[in-house]
């Protein structure tokens, strides 16, 4: 048994907040500059290079890339021999988040009572906080700051299985197409299959997580990522829905067993501000 | 091309579709909750708290600014939710819309008919366009926080035309364009 503090949780929630919104990863940087080399409208290109051109100010100035710092995902993976110590882990991923938007100037986005008052509630809070209990005695804390942008062109569907991978292929490219500009591409496309209604939209959302350029393990996943990027990238969206050949970065999918009776499909479009940063305490 | 705001009538009829613009002037910062109030402020025929012949809204909430700092990062954000506010200021005078992504049919007919036109900003790109913005300030509804009402005085924003008086629409041109054929998009569609 290991035991693991509040006080450092909460501490390194916050870095994790603040580093998340000024710092774009390696990866999603990689990504945009080999779709600037691959060549799109002369638009689209100009579109990279402010997106590459405000990463660079946002990590030099210490700056949030993007206005939108979203609502803040966490995601934990407790070790089960892992004992927190000093308070309860819920409060103590509330504070880190409470502090890091006060700390980094992150704008403050959430409301209270989301269909009367709309009261925001002024320090970001609540978190979504998302746990997973697995082997070992150490906690792995990432925190995804998810804006509305993109956030809102999410879509669950309900295919019956004769729909098959024909019917997954439509709906990806369905929900891509109807989000057209509104989501700031170019996006990274996370997609669910499989599980339960609910479990299918957390696992399209996780599916962003994986660093960018690293296809599903599964080789068949795999084909079937590669299949869906060139047909989403046919749609001719482009940088800022501007027109051109680079709709998406990637599509990432991610796949579970499902009911005899169920196809599940979930898509969570992730913006060009691909942020998410983690720490294993 | 270089564009002041607020935008007379003569400029907004010389912009087209694609065209790269960089704003200087005043622009006022507004989203969903400073439009609902100012949508209720012309319905109850009272004063808007800036005048709107002209005027453009640029559809922003920043981040809060660091000491030292004029604003935060502001990059547009996605301006189909202002449509159902978007008309009655077009009526009132407004005659530039500054956010990303489409606009309703009935805003788009809306800007033919009132003479004004939609810019989009590049979505993402909040610290590198807060640079155009030299001074800011609240002058309304500064409870709602990041949604309250700003002027905005900005040196070289940039933007491009979505929607002209005209009738065009950069989206819809941009994919014509560069749809690839190999998909048909009959095939892809639900």
């Amino acid at each position: 048994m290991r035991s693991i503090d509040c006080a450092q949780i909460t501490e390194t929630v916050a870095q994790l907040a603040i580093e998340a919104n000024y710092v774009l990863g390696a990866d999603v940087k990689a990504a945009l500059r080999q779709a600037l080399e691959r060549g799109s409208s002369p638009q689209g290109k100009q579109v990279l290079e402010q997106l590459l051109e405000n990463a660079e100010i946002a990590e030099q100035e210490r700056v949030p890339m993007c206005q939108d710092t979203g609502y803040a995902v966490v995601f934990l993976e407790l070790g089960q021999e892992a004992h927190i110590i000093g308070g309860y882990l819920y409060d103590a991923v509330q504070e880190g988040i409470r502090r890091g938007y006060r700390e980094g100037y992150l704008r403050k986005s959430i409301v209270a009572y989301p269909f009367t008052r709309r009261a925001n509630t002024k320090d970001n809070t609540p978190a979504v906080i998302h746990t997973e209990i697995v082997p070992g005695d150490s906690l792995k804390i990432t925190v995804v700051p998810k804006g509305a942008g993109s956030e809102n062109m999410s879509r669950l569907f309900m295919l019956i299985p004769a729909e098959g991978v024909e019917g997954i292929k439509r709906v990806v490219v369905r929900a891509v197409d109807e989000a057209g500009p509104n989501p700031c591409p170019p996006v990274i496309v996370g997609v669910g299959i499989g599980g339960t209604a609910e479990m299918v939209m957390l696992l399209a959302k996780k599916a962003l997580l994986r660093p960018l350029g690293e296809p599903n393990p599964d080789p068949e996943m795999a084909a079937l990522e590669h299949d869906l990027g060139q047909a989403v990238n046919a749609l001719g969206i482009g940088p800022a829905g501007f027109g051109g050949r680079v709709t998406a970065l990637a599509v990432h999918v991610e796949s579970f067993p499902a009911h005899i009776a169920s196809l599940p499909v979930g898509v969570n479009i992730q913006c060009n501000a691909a942020r998410h940063k983690s720490i294993v305490l | 091309m270089k564009i002041s705001a607020p935008f007379t009538e003569e400029a907004v009829c010389n912009l087209k579709v694609g065209d790269a613009v960089e704003i200087s002037g005043t622009l006022y910062a507004a989203r969903d909750a400073a439009h609902k109030r100012l949508v209720s402020a012309l319905e109850n025929g009272h004063p808007l708290p800036f005048d709107p012949q002209g005027a453009v809204i640029y559809y922003v909430g920043p981040t809060p600014a660091k000491p030292g700092q004029v604003i935060g990062s502001a990059g547009p954000t996605t301006s189909y939710r202002m449509d159902p506010y978007a008309i009655p200021l077009l009526a009132a005078g407004v005659r530039g819309m500054i956010g990303k992504g489409g606009r309703s049919p009935e805003v788009k007919a809306a800007l033919q008919r009132y003479k004004a036109i939609y810019l989009a900003a590049i979505g993402g790109a909040a610290a590198l366009i807060a640079k155009t913005i030299k001074a800011a300030e609240v002058i309304a509804y500064e409870e709602l926080g990041p949604e309250a009402l700003l002027r905005l005085s900005v040196k070289d924003f940039p933007a491009v035309v979505v929607n002209d008086i005209y009738g065009g629409d950069l989206y819809e041109r941009g994919k014509q364009q560069w749809a690839s054929p190999s998909e048909p998009s009959s095939g892809l569609r639900g």
